[in-house]
């Protein structure tokens, strides 16, 4: 993967830089030794490594402002951080590039009940949010694997997901508002504590954008209350196919799980390995529904959930006896991913989304891509909206093996795509599948978002080499080249 | 001289032609909501109401696609026979601006954002629109999103169109999620509550676990003009929650909301249908005797405060109402003021934030006074530069939400 050729002037001025970040942040808010700068050299896509020119901790939005105008002055590059949990390279450093770590603004700045929401900085972890919001019956939905150590201004930049959002939306439909920096450190607030904020939604524009826009330097996010009662249940099949049907049908008798996972053979395998969930292991396909809502409701749905998995040839149905087991069942899928780590020196995680009916298709297909390349996968499933996460078992130490399990992801995602699918359901695009967004996307549907990242960043300082396989200057994507001239289309129907 | 292309690439040529000769253009579908924003003067019309027709409808994938002029009427049907629906519940406003009803289009809905009573438990237009296909004010197609819920690849630039009234590009095929309808609707009701202690009883129930799809709140002032008869005939102002769902878990969540504040009428399905469409259309408001028209949306707890500051500075002749639990307040203001009230209205949100919008006035009031929240210095630059990396020469109806542009 190939990033922007480092700017050897800004490179020769870094003992200047250093010392003009440690006058806007003072005490011991810039890392500048190279041993310590190690620490930050990737995120959680760990094949990627670059010991960054130098890393800001500022502790305050008014240095998040100072530190992006001083860059922005200068013409330096600008790499946001939040935990570094990224699974597609979204934190990065670059040689050449400012590392700006926003985890020291780490509170919780107002629970506002009657409300429904929190005010946080970037900071405070997924998790954080929850813990502060529970003793009252709240919580915040969504709730990537990572959230004991994401963040939320990282939640914002790569619109997070997790395994509730069928039917709790992603973060997109959870943030009512945010405090952002822009490159030349202008402070902008986008929406509030109301429902939609007014204008542009600049803010829906902001989520999922990558670290690319601006930095985010404070979080309005919604919080709901707790169901009253929630209940997993564990269904076995013995085809991935049975499995798919099972998820159609569920979605058709108008049920939206609170969550709908599954896995295959071999992940089911080494989560039980790992954790002892109490997964059966006779079956080749393993859905987790987990049902919420009061009681009464809990009840009926639990029984209409198993009548449909009987009707498509379920081998087993487990429902959980109590909050500890509808935990374990839990526990067995978050840690799906570890679990695959055990049995395989390394592995590689996508994340593509596909048209839910087109599960055991695309299965197939892996399967038989899978045999052809010689590296086995694991599949563990966001069934009910269609986000795929196949784990490529690999060893890095056998020359080439990484090359080959790129390759195969590459292929897996483009699978993905030619099927009506996505590259990536919550992952981000980042560095990792940068150079695939033009199997996705036509040249004019690039330029346009390109076009949307010069009106924020015009000499392109956030986070460069991420989202965009080639860079344009703004420059040239802004000329036009007009045709003036007479009306021409004699066909269109016109009054 | 009004263009009426049927198909994108037809979009495309006279969008070209505008951009090149710098001619602008108002992007219509149905008009329904034409007299909705500043007024926008342009010798040429945009017209998409000839690209019709749902492209694609899977309901086992919870998706529908539909060219951008397609009625909503007749997406609304076809999800009928499945049992699914619009979950963002999109009200129709062209009764409430003097147009025929049942006339908008799909894009129309997304290109105003519209939102339901069912916003406060499924969010708004913006929350379900998953994929566009449109033409940008330099005259280029692109594409942004797809056709499935869960897609982080690259930006989403769904969410700045909807909302975009027509500025930034003409939209010509969207796909939103859909989902099931609920089997079982009752809508509880309670009596003679003035605003603050309605708006309390609101919250309580929407903090709590009892999962409510519509938390509204009618003045006596308001109750009186419904024209659903128990509504109207209550004499007093009306509180009413919505449940939605499987009927065993609606009667046990009917149960728990009648054990925490006492006995409340409970009406059914049908009844229910009629009130909630009312409150999602602006029913109260239709007629003539109201000319001007305000939406607020605004901290869900703070709703009676800000409609009491309105009232304090325009006198008690200010008839609003309440959804979205507070968050949302309709509100009626006598057409005799200059500024159409703005300035007393806005007032009242400088304290605890939110937006106003003027969504009825007369053409001369829309002209001079800012129809859409005004926004901070550096929110408005930068708005005007998305605006301009859309649309560089301000051809997609100019005017429509900003002055100048």
């Amino acid at each position: 993967m190939e990033m922007p050729k480092p700017d050897a002037a800004i490179i020769q001025r870094r003992s200047e830089i250093v010392n003009a970040l440690a006058a806007i942040v003072p005490g011991n808010g810039v890392i500048a030794g190279s041993d310590a700068l190690r620490v930050f050299e990737s995120d959680g896509l760990t094949a990627y490594r670059q010991v960054p020119l130098v890393a800001v901790l500022p502790s305050t939005t008014e240095q998040v402002s100072q530190v992006l105008r001083y860059c922005h002055e200068i013409g330096a590059k600008v790499v946001p951080r939040g935990a570094g949990t990224s699974l597609s390279g979204g934190a990065l450093p670059l040689a050449d590039g400012v590392l700006l770590v926003l985890s020291r603004l780490n509170r919780i700045l107002d629970v506002d009940w009657d409300n429904r929401c929190v005010v946080a900085q970037p900071g405070v972890t997924n998790l954080g949010i929850t813990a502060a919001v529970a003793h009252r019956g709240f919580y915040y939905a969504p709730d990537p694997s990572s959230q004991i150590a994401c963040t939320v201004g990282g939640n914002i930049a790569e619109n997070s997901g997790g395994v509730h959002c069928l039917k709790y939306g992603l973060t997109t439909n959870n943030v009512l508002g945010i405090e952002m920096v822009l490159i030349d450190g202008s402070v902008v607030r986008l929406g509030g504590r109301h429902l939609d904020s007014e204008g542009y939604d600049l803010l829906g524009l902001m989520t999922g954008s990558e670290g690319l826009l601006g930095v985010v330097t404070e979080v309005t996010l919604r919080i709901l209350p707790r169901p009253a009662t929630a209940r997993a249940l564990l269904i076995g099949f013995s085809s991935n196919e049975a499995g798919g049907d099972c998820v159609g049908a569920i979605i058709a008798a108008g049920i939206i799980p609170g969550g709908m996972e599954m896995m295959d053979r071999l992940a089911i395998a080494a989560a039980e390995d790992f954790i002892q969930a109490g997964y059966p292991l006779d079956v080749e396909s393993l859905l987790i529904v987990e049902l919420d809502g009061c009681a009464a409701e809990v009840d009926h749905l639990a029984a209409m959930v198993e009548g449909i998995a009987r009707a498509k040839g379920a081998v087993s149905v487990r429902a959980s006896a109590s909050e500890e087991e509808r935990l374990r069942f839990w526990a067995g899928r978050k840690a799906a991913f570890p679990a695959v780590g055990r049995i395989s020196p390394d592995y590689y995680c996508m994340d593509g989304t596909i048209p839910r009916g087109q599960l055991p298709y695309v299965l197939s297909r892996m399967a038989a891509m899978s045999r052809a390349c010689g590296l086995r996968v694991a599949n563990v499933f966001h069934a009910g909206d269609g986000n795929l996460h196949p784990l490529i078992l690999y060893d890095a130490n056998e020359p080439g093996a990484l090359t080959a399990a790129e390759a195969f992801g590459a292929d897996i995602l483009k699978l993905c795509v030619d099927v009506g699918g996505v590259l990536t359901g919550e992952h981000g695009v980042g560095v990792e599948k940068r150079d695939l967004m033009t199997y996705q996307f036509a040249a004019l549907d690039l330029v346009q978002q390109q076009r949307v990242k010069c009106a924020f960043d015009p000499q392109g300082l956030l986070n460069p080499g991420k989202m965009f396989p080639e860079l344009h200057r703004c420059a040239e994507l802004g000329q036009f080249h007009v045709r003036a001239g007479q009306i021409r289309f004699p066909d269109i129907p016109r009054f | 001289m009004i263009f009426r292309p049927t198909d994108e690439a037809q979009v495309v040529e006279v969008v070209t032609w505008a951009c090149g000769d710098g001619v602008p253009l108002e992007v219509v579908g149905a008009g329904s909501k034409r007299a909705l924003g500043r007024p926008v003067s342009c010798d040429h019309v945009l017209d998409l109401a000839a690209l019709t027709g749902v492209t694609l409808y899977e309901p086992a994938e919870l998706v529908l696609s539909a060219r951008a002029g397609t009625p909503v009427v007749e997406i609304e049907a076809q999800l009928e026979q499945h049992q699914q629906l619009l979950a963002f519940e999109p009200g129709d406003w062209g009764p409430l601006l003097g147009a025929p009803a049942g006339a908008q289009t799909i894009g129309g809905v997304i290109a105003c954002n519209l939102a339901g009573p069912r916003r406060v438990a499924a969010g708004a237009a913006r929350d379900h629109f998953l994929g566009v296909r449109a033409v940008n004010g330099r005259g280029e197609a692109f594409k942004s999103g797809g056709r499935v819920v869960k897609n982080v690849t690259g930006y989403e630039l769904c969410k700045p169109l909807a909302g975009s009234y027509g500025t930034l590009a003409a939209m010509t095929s969207v796909t939103v999620k859909v989902l099931p309808a609920p089997q079982q609707t009752l809508t509880l009701a309670w009596f003679g509550l003035a605003d603050v202690a309605a708006l309390r009883r609101l919250t309580t129930a929407l903090n709590s676990p009892v999962e409510i799809s519509g938390a509204a709140h009618l003045p006596a002032s308001i109750a009186v003009r419904s024209s659903v008869a128990p509504v109207a005939a209550a004499g007093g102002a009306v509180t009413l929650v919505r449940l939605e769902g499987f009927a065993p878990s609606v009667a046990h969540r009917a149960d728990t909301l009648s054990a925490l504040f006492g006995g409340a009428q409970r009406w059914d399905r049908a009844l229910s249908r009629t009130l909630w469409a009312e409150i999602r259309d602006v029913g109260v408001f239709c007629g003539d005797s109201t000319p001007t028209v305000w939406r607020l949306s605004v901290p869900p707890a703070a709703g009676a405060t800000v409609v009491g500051a309105v009232v304090a500075r325009l006198g008690a002749d200010v008839p609003a109402y309440y959804d979205w639990g507070g968050g949302l307040i309709w509100l009626a203001v006598p057409g005799t003021l200059a500024d159409a009230g703005a300035a007393a209205v806005r007032a009242a949100l400088t304290e605890c934030g939110g937006h106003a919008t003027l969504i009825r006035a007369p053409e001369p009031i829309r002209a001079t006074v800012d129809v859409f929240q005004p926004q901070a210095p550096a929110l408005a630059a930068l708005a005007g530069r998305v605006k301009d990396s859309f649309d560089p020469r301000h051809i997609l109806n100019p005017g429509r939400m900003v002055p100048g542009w």
